[in-house]
């Protein structure tokens, strides 16, 4: 039901912002969810020919990008420096989590523009902080100007700079954190995704070690996810995926993440970047 | 065992991996502080969650493979602490314990705190016939009863793994149901029935 209602929630958003003429593949009867998930490739495609509802976040953060905004009235393309100069974006989020040496840190997209909305424009940490991802009705700015930021990268090769010693350290650490085994289940990232071909029922579990694994596990995101129709960035996913792990709850733009999305798009190294994701 | 012993036996396993460790164990400290401090309490998920237990430390310090003769031991100690019930009846009700094996609720921090969980089986495993949708992170157990006979000793095994599977392979992937007080000890005698008994779909 809740599948039917998302399919019909999207298939209105794209008749606004696409005109769509076909309609969506029909539901699926319950219980087949082989059939439902073949259902749901199909209809991916679709939604990625005629318009992810994913840009429409990405024509708002570009907005965002580009206005003077913020406590101090700056534009984040007059000020924020992704790694690749000034307000450039093509090409930046392939290339990172990179070193940053005005923060002296490490830093994934999400949290590079974070830094940069708290140095450049003035907002506060812990505002942004509060709420990090979206909800009901509800779309953090920086979730819209990752969106923005990941799609400039469309079709270009992951290229984390491991050569630099920081970025390698932080890979290290974060290739420790993937492995490392705690609370009430003794689980760890490894324990679904650290062999080739496992699942948890259908769900197929990407190995993060391995170049395919990481890709497919770093593909698809920031993306557009049916289920409550919300713009949904890698941060998000990595703290869903501790709190499965029957995890505490990682601080959010942590060490930690960056860590953890250094390790695994590093992992990714080469393979190209397919731009915005449709999650079910 | 007494809880000494218990300790001196963990003192001495860590002794000597301490002596096998290597460069990795800078960066695991480096992840293991930088952890501590990135990790906050929510909902029932306490931060304290973040640190090891002796058994998760061993298994971390070894890549999951600890020498057989510290992991013999050790898992002898598990199986030491597993507590079998008192009436000395194993096999519960298999319909109940389907419903058990379906359910993955429990302990993370969006779901209410407290007692029954499930007992995530089919998440991992296969298990009845009529449930397609099976993980394949654990082994099948289709047919369990079926091919290993539903002997006592069997019935007891089989209550024993899954109150404390790091009894028998001390870095299994899978939890230690009982012994972390996850799943009560009914619901555990209904996952045996699940197995074993040879009116369950499994055994069909």
């Amino acid at each position: 039901m809740k599948y039917r209602i998302a399919m019909a929630a999207i298939l209105a958003l794209t008749m606004q912002a696409a005109s769509a003429q076909d309609k969506p593949a029909a539901a699926v009867p319950a219980g087949q969810k082989d059939a439902t998930t073949l259902e749901f490739e199909k209809f991916r495609t679709q939604m990625e020919q005629e318009g992810n509802p994913a840009e429409l976040f990405e024509l708002q953060g570009e907005e965002f990008w580009k206005a003077k905004r913020g406590p101090k009235n700056v534009a984040l393309t007059a000020s924020c420096d992704l790694g690749l100069g000034v307000g450039v974006v093509k090409g930046a989020y392939v290339q990172m989590p990179r070193y940053f040496a005005d923060a002296g840190k490490v830093m994934d997209a999400e949290r590079r523009i974070v830094w940069c909305m708290v140095e450049k424009q003035g907002y506060k940490f812990d505002d942004l902080a509060r709420r990090p991802f979206a909800g009901d009705n509800y779309t953090p700015e920086q979730t819209s100007l990752v969106t923005y930021v990941a799609a400039q990268s469309a079709n270009m090769k992951f290229a984390v700079p491991l050569k630099d010693p920081h970025v390698r350290e932080v890979y290290e650490i974060g290739k420790e954190v993937v492995a490392y085994r705690a609370g009430p289940y003794d689980f760890s990232c490894n324990t679904c995704h650290g062999a080739d071909g496992k699942r948890i029922r259908m769900q197929n579990l990407p190995n993060l070690g391995t170049p395919q694994g990481a890709l497919s596990a770093v593909l698809g995101w920031p993306g557009y996810r049916m289920t409550g129709s919300v713009m949904l960035t890698h941060q998000w996913r990595m703290s869903d995926c501790f709190r499965q792990q029957r995890f505490p709850q990682p601080k959010y733009a942590s060490d930690t993440i960056t860590a953890l999305l250094t390790y695994m798009t590093a992992n990714a190294n080469g393979h190209m970047y397919k731009g915005l994701g449709i999650k079910r | 065992m007494n809880n000494i012993s218990r300790i001196s036996l963990l003192a001495a396993a860590l002794l000597t991996l301490v002596a096998a460790a290597h460069a990795d164990g800078d960066y695991r400290a480096q992840a293991l502080s930088m952890m501590k401090q990135d990790f906050v309490t929510k909902g029932q998920a306490s931060a304290d969650r973040i640190s090891e237990d002796g058994l998760q430390a061993i298994c971390n310090r070894t890549g999951n493979k600890p020498p057989p003769e510290i992991a013999h031991r050790l898992e002898a100690d598990q199986l030491a602490g597993v507590k079998l019930p008192a009436d000395g009846k194993l096999l519960g009700d298999w319909k109940s314990g389907e419903q058990i094996a379906q359910s993955g609720r429990g302990f993370t921090w969006t779901d209410a705190p407290g007692l029954p969980v499930g007992g995530n089986c089919y998440n991992c495993h296969q298990i009845a016939p009529k449930e397609t949708s099976f993980g394949t992170v654990g082994p099948s157990l289709f047919q369990f009863g079926k091919l290993r006979g539903n002997t006592a000793e069997m019935q007891k095994y089989v209550y024993s793994k899954i109150y404390n599977a790091k009894s028998f392979n001390l870095c299994s992937a899978m939890p230690r149901f009982g012994h972390i007080g996850a799943l009560t000890e009914k619901q555990i005698k209904d996952l045996v029935g699940l197995l074993m008994d040879p009116e369950s779909p499994v055994n069909k």
